[in-house]
């Protein structure tokens, strides 16, 4: 008898059931379910505890990061509680530029003044030379501070840098979002798109999405075959051609990575043949590798196995009798294979495409390789945001977010339709 | 079974956990810089000797590329693990004013020159910053492959926009900087002026849209290394490279590279030190005095086509390590080279680095 | 899936241009994995099959890069550093991975579903982002460039295959087994040990080898973690590629197949062995 069935009886019962040392059933059944369960998580904790201090703590503090932005605030404290006062209109008061020259003096002192300035650099290119260039004498600056500092550049006139400056006194500050989806402050404070010339996050999310779906694509196109193939064949055969499957699955990513490299540069093997069969002349070898093309092909070997793992799982359980069936009762190969084989495949291909997919968008090493400047994914940008010589940390942990939650987004419908528990491998 | 392999890979554990911790000891620097043959030159010239004179091992990594990014996360996460990294006088200039290096007093680091010169005068004029010290002077130019070439190469940087007189693919650095002056130099603007015009949004325009000229036939490379291999393979006909890496090609693989010094592009290079070393000041201070010296700076130059920083080094470059090719006219700072050369604005790069950066990466994305 | 007797013609040209077309698919498969052997014996410094190599003259070949890889103390290095962060990794990763998959198919087990989800995660989250946080996470601990961070980071991202292959093991596990060890009066240790481990055992190797696996191939995160005491060899293969990529890339690349076909090999062998005891046991 289980646990459920007891306590049905117990529930429906009209007299209470008791145990053997008086106690209702009903409660102490309650009170061993509870011990199983602490039991059963407490053999979790450990991982969970683990994965909440390395992974989860990390990628909060990641996040929480592409939004933190205490540069103007923390470097030029006088300055930001100063321009609180101050109305946004035409150039501020004298008040103002006191503050600022006092924190100056202490910012070269402690020579933090720098960091403002590559902060506002980086949104008003050629001021980082005017601010260092004042800092380097802002010791010697005498009242009245506004004639002094107009007189040494005349960029410190401009409203759009006080605007600027003043809404970057907040700690927490949307800018790298705005960045990172190609849209900007205006002069007036209005979110704005941002000048054509300097659009690419957009441009780079949406290629990330469009080349991930054409792996995909690619990726059932080789997958369903070969699974199908798979499933129909004598189990001794199966699982030798299973291993024709399972090697690349297990061969390093940088090792296949390599090999795509080797095949198609240039210089390289399939280009060889080409040239030696004729079909393309010495000088007019194909360029496959470090463009799109090269990311797609390495990319769809890579994933494949994705594809045909879960896709095999399922087609192995469908009975061959019922395409039998539907032939005997007079549907077409064509008929018989969409209305009835392919139906019965869908939970398989619904796994073998989100799992493909949302591997492919998050791609880093192949891109990077084989990608050229036309292949690369936004993971590339993202990490040149974080290590590059121009970094921006923050950009970088903004773009990180938004692919974030999208990978999140496609893991809860994975979740939703097929279930994490269900995913197999060999 | 099952128990052997565990053993096994327990003693494993135990052996090779300590190896490791044996190179965490105080006696070693961690030096970082950017690989290749350059990197090599700077064991040969300063590492190995200076380990041999006293006893410091250098842990060698080759990630100048990501230099200031690098210094910029140590030193703000307060964990300092790079005591000398070598940079680009524009990222030192940046790491400085952000207060990321150490200040160096030059008559308390630097050796004097060994004609008695003090270090101030000895250096190159204008190369040493506040927390930089300059080691060699390279060349950024076009270089390309004789084979492609069979009637001569590009002579002139309008020749490499001209892909019907030199067809082939072109190896650009995938970073704004110089591609935009080369880009505006051949479209005409006078090099006293490129800077000017780079600095106005017609300019970039410009020099944007000469670029576009060529982009069909360009190929991006990242690191030092790539541009002779790009060359070697043909995967490229053209490329732009450091004059010390087509040199260290021609020489030690006897590639039949050529290079082009019309409009090359000359900077500094050199030391920086990431605030936060405390302790291991004094071992940097003589790592640094030592490899600095005047004798030190020549014997790079035997392995190496950059120029020393130091002018008293300038007498003692002889040849190239192991054969007696005078080393004088592969430098870019020989007289003939210098005729067209631009200096690298590193001010200018500073200002409009960020913005012409996303630009170029958006112009690279469409 | 044979062809019956009574196809028609244009049924026998389908089922053989479907067999030419997973012949196809199947060498895209193998293909560039084969490969790399043979051009890693090339006696010259290039990635492509010279004449000497095609018309099977044996100067064409040489062991020199193989040469040049076991002599160089930094790839040996580089190898060391790699087994040692996968075996300790494995080691940890199989641990808990085991002992969470076993919490979870518990029935008492309290938010499974979400739980599983949270524990698998690690596999889906884009590795340029886990590398980046990881990276900045251990640089406020002081950790970078510290074998310690590089095997936590190894057992987080190993995990999720344990907790899959062991709760698939589980799944087929007949939980009256337990019960009737307990009725017969043995304790919850000796249950462990004498049923349920055994029983277990192949999904944890399996388990065991995909985290070995994961550890060995992983670059992202080792990019941002690993210093120079700790680089393991795909980052030396990762800088070789992108800089001046030459054949001892492709000497340690045939050496990385041979150990892929090895595990598989071993993956396999623990597979029908499971075959053959499930085939005895009902269910």
């Amino acid at each position: 008898m289980t646990d459920a069935t007891m306590a049905d009886m117990a529930a429906s019962g009209g007299q209470e059931l008791k145990t053997s040392d008086g106690r209702s059933l009903k409660a102490a059944l309650k009170a061993s379910q509870s011990v199983e369960r602490r039991r059963a998580f407490l053999l979790v904790l450990p991982l969970l505890a683990l994965l909440v201090a390395s992974f989860i703590i990390p990628i909060g503090q990641l996040v929480t990061r592409s939004v933190y932005n205490p540069e103007v605030a923390s470097y030029l404290p006088e300055t930001s509680s100063a321009l609180s006062g101050w109305n946004g209109e035409g150039v501020p008061d004298e008040e103002v530029f006191a503050a600022l020259a006092a924190d100056m003096v202490v910012g070269a002192e402690n020579r933090t003044i720098g960091r403002v300035a590559a902060r506002i650099n980086r949104e008003m290119p050629g001021t980082r030379s005017m601010i260092m260039g004042l800092s380097r004498s802002a010791e010697e600056l005498q009242p009245p501070y506004r004639e002094a500092f107009l007189a040494d550049d005349e960029g410190w006139g401009e409203q759009a840098l006080w605007r600027f400056l003043k809404r970057e006194t907040r700690i927490i500050t949307p800018a790298y979002y705005l960045i990172a989806t190609d849209l900007e402050y205006n002069a007036e404070g209005e979110i704005v798109q941002r000048p054509e010339n300097y659009q690419v996050y957009r441009t780079l999310f949406w290629r990330t999405a469009w080349m991930s779906l054409t792996i995909t694509a690619l990726c059932v196109l080789l997958g369903y075959p070969i699974a199908h193939l798979l499933a129909t064949q004598p189990l001794r055969i199966a699982n030798i051609l299973m291993i024709l499957v399972l090697l690349p699955f297990w061969t390093s990513l940088l090792v296949r990575t390599s090999s795509w490299i080797v095949l198609l540069q240039q210089q390289g093997v399939i280009n060889d043949m080409l040239v030696w069969l004729g079909v393309v002349t010495d000088s007019g070898r194909l360029r496959m590798i470090y463009n799109k093309t090269g990311t797609i092909i390495a990319m769809t070997h890579i994933l494949l196995p994705f594809m045909i793992l879960p896709l095999y799982s399922v087609m192995k359980t469908i009975p061959p009798s019922y395409m039998r069936a539907a032939r005997s009762l007079g549907a077409t190969q064509t008929y018989a294979f969409t209305r009835v084989y392919l139906p019965l495949t869908i939970p398989g291909l619904a796994a073998g495409v989100l799992l493909v997919f949302i591997l492919a968008i998050g791609y880093y090493i192949t891109p990077a390789l084989v990608g050229g400047d036309s292949g690369i994914f936004i993971s590339n940008l993202i990490a040149s945001n974080m290590q590059s010589s121009l970094a921006n940390l923050k950009l970088g942990a903004a773009l990180a977010t938004i692919l974030l939650v999208l990978v999140m987004l496609f893991y809860f419908v994975f979740n939703k339709l097929i279930g994490v528990d269900r995913l197999k491998f060999g | 079974m099952l128990r052997k392999m565990l053993l096994a890979s327990a003693a494993t554990v135990v052996v090779t956990a300590a190896t490791p911790a044996l190179t965490q000891d105080a006696d070693s620097l961690t030096i970082v810089s950017w690989g290749g043959a350059y990197e090599r030159s700077q064991q040969l010239a300063y590492y190995e000797p200076f380990t041999e004179e006293t006893g410091v091992e250098i842990l060698q990594e080759s990630e100048s590329a990501n230099g200031l990014a690098g210094i910029r996360s140590q030193v703000e996460a307060g964990n300092v693990s790079w005591d000398v990294v070598d940079l680009l006088q524009s990222d030192a200039q940046r790491a400085c004013d952000e207060g990321l290096l150490e200040v160096i007093d030059p008559a308390e680091w630097l050796a004097d020159g060994d004609d008695g010169t003090p270090p101030e005068e000895d250096f190159i004029e204008n190369t040493m910053g506040d927390c930089f010290i300059p080691q060699i002077l390279y060349a950024t130019m076009f270089a390309y492959n004789t084979e492609a070439f069979p009637d001569g190469g590009p002579q002139t940087v309008e020749d490499i926009w001209d892909l019907e007189a030199f067809p082939g693919t072109r190896a650009l650095q995938r970073i704004p900087q110089k591609n935009l002056e080369w880009a505006l130099l051949a479209d005409g603007v006078e090099p006293d002026q490129v800077y000017e015009v780079l600095a106005t949004e017609e300019g970039q325009d410009q020099a944007f849209a000469k670029l576009d000229e060529i982009r069909d036939s360009v190929i991006w490379w990242e690191e030092g290394a790539q541009p002779p291999q790009l060359l070697a393979d043909q995967e490229a006909v053209i490329a732009t490279a450091y004059n010390g890496r087509i040199f260290d090609a021609q020489m030690n693989e006897d590639q039949p590279f050529e290079i082009m010094w019309d409009h090359q592009m000359f900077e500094v290079d050199g030391w920086v030190i990431p605030v936060g070393n405390e302790d291991e000041l004094d071992t940097i201070k003589e790592f640094i005095r030592f490899s600095t010296d005047t004798q030190r700076l020549a014997d790079q130059a035997q392995y190496i086509a950059y120029g020393p920083a130091r002018n008293s080094s300038a007498s003692k470059v002889s040849t190239f390590e192991g054969t007696d090719i005078e080393m004088a006219p592969h430098m870019p700072t020989n007289p003939e080279n210098l005729e067209t050369a631009i200096a690298f604005d590193v001010q200018f790069w500073a200002d409009y680095g960020d913005a012409l950066e996303e630009r170029f990466n958006a112009w690279l994305a469409q | 899936m044979s062809l019956p007797a009574y196809a028609s013609t244009g049924e026998r040209a389908w089922y053989y241009s479907y067999r030419v077309i997973c012949g196809l698919i199947f060498l895209f498969l193998m293909f560039p994995i084969i490969v790399i052997v043979p051009l890693s014996f090339n006696a010259q410094p290039y990635f492509t099959f010279t004449r000497e190599m095609l018309s099977l003259n044996p100067e064409g070949f040489s062991t020199r890069w193989y040469n040049a890889l076991f002599n160089s103390s930094r790839w040996m290095a580089a190898i060391q550093n790699s087994f040692f962060i996968a075996i300790c990794s494995t080691l940890i990763a199989t641990t808990l991975g085991t002992l969470a998959a076993l919490g979870l198919s518990r029935p008492h087990m309290p938010a499974r579903a979400f739980i599983t989800a949270f524990l698998i995660s690690p596999m889906v989250v884009p590795l340029i982002i886990t590398g980046a946080a990881l990276f900045s996470f251990y640089a406020r601990l002081n950790l970078t460039e510290s074998f310690v961070s590089i095997i936590l980071a190894h057992v987080v991202l190993g995990t999720p295959f344990v907790v899959i292959t062991v709760t698939a093991a589980l799944s087929g596990f007949d939980q009256s087994l337990i019960r009737a060890a307990q009725n017969l009066g043995a304790s919850q240790t000796t249950t462990f040990f004498k049923i349920i481990l055994p029983l277990l055992l192949p999904g944890v190797i399996s388990g065991a080898l995909f985290a070995f696996i994961t550890s060995l191939d992983e670059v992202v995160v080792v990019l941002f973690l690993a210093g120079p005491a700790q680089e393991p060899m795909t980052v030396r293969m990762f800088s070789g590629l992108r800089e001046n990529i030459n054949p001892t890339i492709l000497a340690v690349a045939s050496v990385l197949v041979f150990m892929s076909i090895i595990l598989l090999t071993t993956l396999e062998l623990i597979r029908r062995r499971q075959e053959r005891m499930r085939g005895m046991s009902p269910g």
